[in-house]
């Protein structure tokens, strides 16, 4: 059965509710109204009194959900837009992140941030932040990029005794459609090869999976066979399946949605540097938003963002290294 | 008829409250002796001033309560029952101790006692305390209470007003205890907040307030106790303004010398404890022997832990397993390198 990117997650999380006592949903407007992008709807009603509407609240929102983590609860926050978990971040980043090395009891959250770029969003409601949460120790950051991901991910972070930040793309969320998958998953933290080639391997995670994917079949016209590599979750990053691919392509491209300082693929490109130097053929690539806010103009996002486009323009440099 | 277990009378109350001040006065004083010596690593933060609202915080609630003591607590730490070797072993950094040298000096709680070990950003601990209350209430428990101590300079932050604003609209039984020392470090309530009182922002959340004077035990054993039992009998969230001068620095690193003369010797600059001893002796409750023994014992018994704690090893950076996280299979074990 095929469904969209967002009802996997709606699905994830009605699941959830359902094998678990210990989970329940806190978020703005999540509650009847079934949230803003409609990922728990009818969820309140199918389970009554677990699925709790905020106040316009994050850092209290997040502090909640510690408090309820430690007092045994599963607790699924979705802040409404991952650009608006700014809000709430000390209380991830230090005090979720923090606890279980401090204490030595587990802080169990999943965090859903509706995060990325989507047409005339602008600068608020755009962001990527997985960097940001990358960056902190004691946290768990997933970046799924497929139906089957995002369900059976969600179900993952829900079950691991560390908080989780779920970072589930809206751009995919209503356009991409697949099933559920069958037969044995891949464990948390590894990282899988989206589509297999010999020149190039593209190193990217989330919506970026989709562009790759899409560049690298525009390659292949050309001859040029790149590998995709989808990286699942960017912390923990699965270095050996990046070096792995990279040993067999001898050329790195590192694609990001976010912004260009630092973060994801800076970290991919200094790893495989640092750990698989002798494989490269040529320097490592990386290819990033620019490093402006997100634009609101159809036009200037299109541009600001990686696509195909400019991933296979980058992948053709590289292979002419 | 049931059987109903008897109130404490105030009388007895105190007097067990009066004993943990004590030892807290005295913990106090010998941590601010290592801190001199250079036997502590980082600050030395003291309680002196506030032990009778730290007490009768932990006081007023009962076994399977909540508690989110702040940098000020000792005395309320050790009457919600926690061993005097905590506060010893984390301020020396004892592998043997709650924190086991991982965080250190008055970040220290047992959260699976429902004692929460505090961050340093102010305010943000009321909401965890108010998690915990939902766990509890989705769990089908609702006696529980949560009191969480900030200080005034934590009711200027966003996560206070957050947290009192999310824990009014669920109703949560929080009492939320703010130690008005009249200073944040070196700033005075005058560059903190222009209201005429902090309890008059109750009525803008829609919770009881009650404002009183921190520096009489009694008052606090009856209000905080009243408070806690409003906040068991469904009353929702209960902000508590406790008037008090913090009689010491920030911490001892800080002479004070900003503070303004003429609150030492007003009201709010009355030392809760001589005031709690004077008061109780000339009530006959406890006589003046009385108290000096307990000090003495508490002076026995605090050199005895921090002994004993001076003994015990730190922590071996080469036995550490530097992971943040509990599940083993997403720890990257070869990096960093």
């Amino acid at each position: 059965m095929s469904i969209t990117y967002l009802e996997a997650i709606r699905e994830a999380q009605a699941r959830a509710l359902a094998e678990d006592d210990r989970v329940f949903i806190y978020g703005q407007d999540v509650g009847a109204f079934g949230g803003a992008f409609k990922a728990t709807k009818n969820l309140a009603r199918e389970f009554p009194g677990r699925v709790i509407d905020s106040p316009i609240s994050e850092d209290a929102m997040l502090g909640l959900a510690v408090g309820a983590a430690i007092g045994g609860m599963r607790p699924i926050i979705e802040v409404q837009f991952a650009d608006f978990s700014t809000v709430g971040f000390n209380q991830m980043v230090n005090q979720a992140g923090t606890h279980y090395w401090r204490t030595g009891m587990p802080c169990p959250i999943t965090l859903r941030l509706p995060c990325g770029g989507t047409s005339g969003s602008g600068p608020f409601h755009s962001q990527s932040m997985e960097a940001i949460y990358a960056h902190y120790p004691g946290l768990v950051v997933m970046t799924p990029a497929t139906v089957a991901d995002a369900y059976h991910m969600l179900l993952d972070a829900v079950k691991i005794d560390d908080p989780v930040v779920f970072c589930e793309h809206k751009l995919l969320y209503y356009h991409l459609k697949g099933d559920l998958g069958s037969g044995d998953r891949l464990a948390v933290g590894k990282a899988r090869i989206a589509r297999v080639g010999r020149d190039l391997s593209i190193v990217t995670y989330g919506a970026m999976v989709h562009e790759a994917t899409k560049a690298a079949e525009e390659l292949a016209g050309e001859g040029i066979e790149a590998e995709v590599v989808d990286l699942r979750t960017v912390k923990p990053l699965d270095t050996d399946c990046i070096i792995a691919s990279v040993a067999r392509t001898g050329r790195l491209l590192c694609v990001g949605e976010a912004y260009p300082w630092g973060g994801v693929t800076a970290e991919v490109v200094a790893r495989v540097a640092g750990e698989g130097f002798n494989f490269l053929d040529a320097p490592p690539m990386r290819l990033n938003a620019k490093d402006t806010p997100v634009p609101y103009h159809p036009d200037l996002w299109a541009v600001h963002r990686p696509s195909a486009r400019s991933i296979a323009d980058s992948a053709r440099r590289l292979v002419q290294m | 008829m049931a059987f109903v277990e008897a109130e404490p009378t105030i009388e007895l109350l105190s007097v067990k409250a009066l004993r943990f001040m004590l030892v807290s006065r005295v913990l106090d004083d010998k941590f601010a002796s290592l801190y001199r010596m250079g036997k502590i690593h980082g600050g030395v933060f003291l309680s002196r001033g506030q032990e009778a609202l730290s007490v009768a915080s932990a006081l007023s609630l009962q076994p399977g309560d909540l508690y989110a003591p702040l940098i000020r607590d000792t005395a309320g730490r050790l009457a919600f029952g926690e061993s005097l070797m905590d506060p010893i072993r984390t301020y020396l950094g004892s592998a043997f101790g709650p924190m086991r040298g991982r965080d250190g000096n008055v970040h220290w709680g047992h959260p699976r006692l429902g004692m929460y070990a505090m961050i340093s950003h102010l305010g943000a601990m009321i909401s965890v305390v108010s998690g915990g209350l939902l766990a509890h209430r989705l769990q089908g428990r609702r006696s529980t209470v949560g009191l969480s101590s900030v200080g005034d300079g934590a009711t200027s932050t966003g996560a206070f007003h957050e947290a009192l604003n999310q824990a009014a609209v669920e109703q949560l039984p929080l009492v939320l205890v703010v130690a008005n020392n009249c200073y944040a470090y070196s700033t005075p309530n005058n560059r903190q907040f222009a209201c005429k009182s902090l309890v008059d922002r109750a009525v803008g959340y829609g919770v009881k307030g009650v404002e009183f004077d921190g520096t009489d035990l009694e008052t606090c054993l009856r209000e905080l106790g009243s408070a806690a039992a409003r906040a068991r009998s469904g009353q929702g969230p209960q902000l508590m303004i406790a008037n008090l001068l913090r009689l010491c620095g920030h911490g001892e690193h800080d002479d004070a010398s900003y503070v303004d003369p003429n609150l030492k010797t007003s009201q709010v600059g009355r030392d809760c404890l001589e005031v709690a001893i004077r008061k109780l002796v000339d009530s006959k409750t406890v006589t003046a022997e009385d108290v000096a023994l307990w000090r003495s014992r508490a002076i026995d018994d605090v050199e005895r832990a921090v002994a004993q704690g001076q003994r015990e090893p730190g922590p071996d950076p080469y036995r550490e397993d530097w992971s943040a996280l509990s599940t083993e299979a997403l720890v990257e074990r070869n990096w960093p390198q």
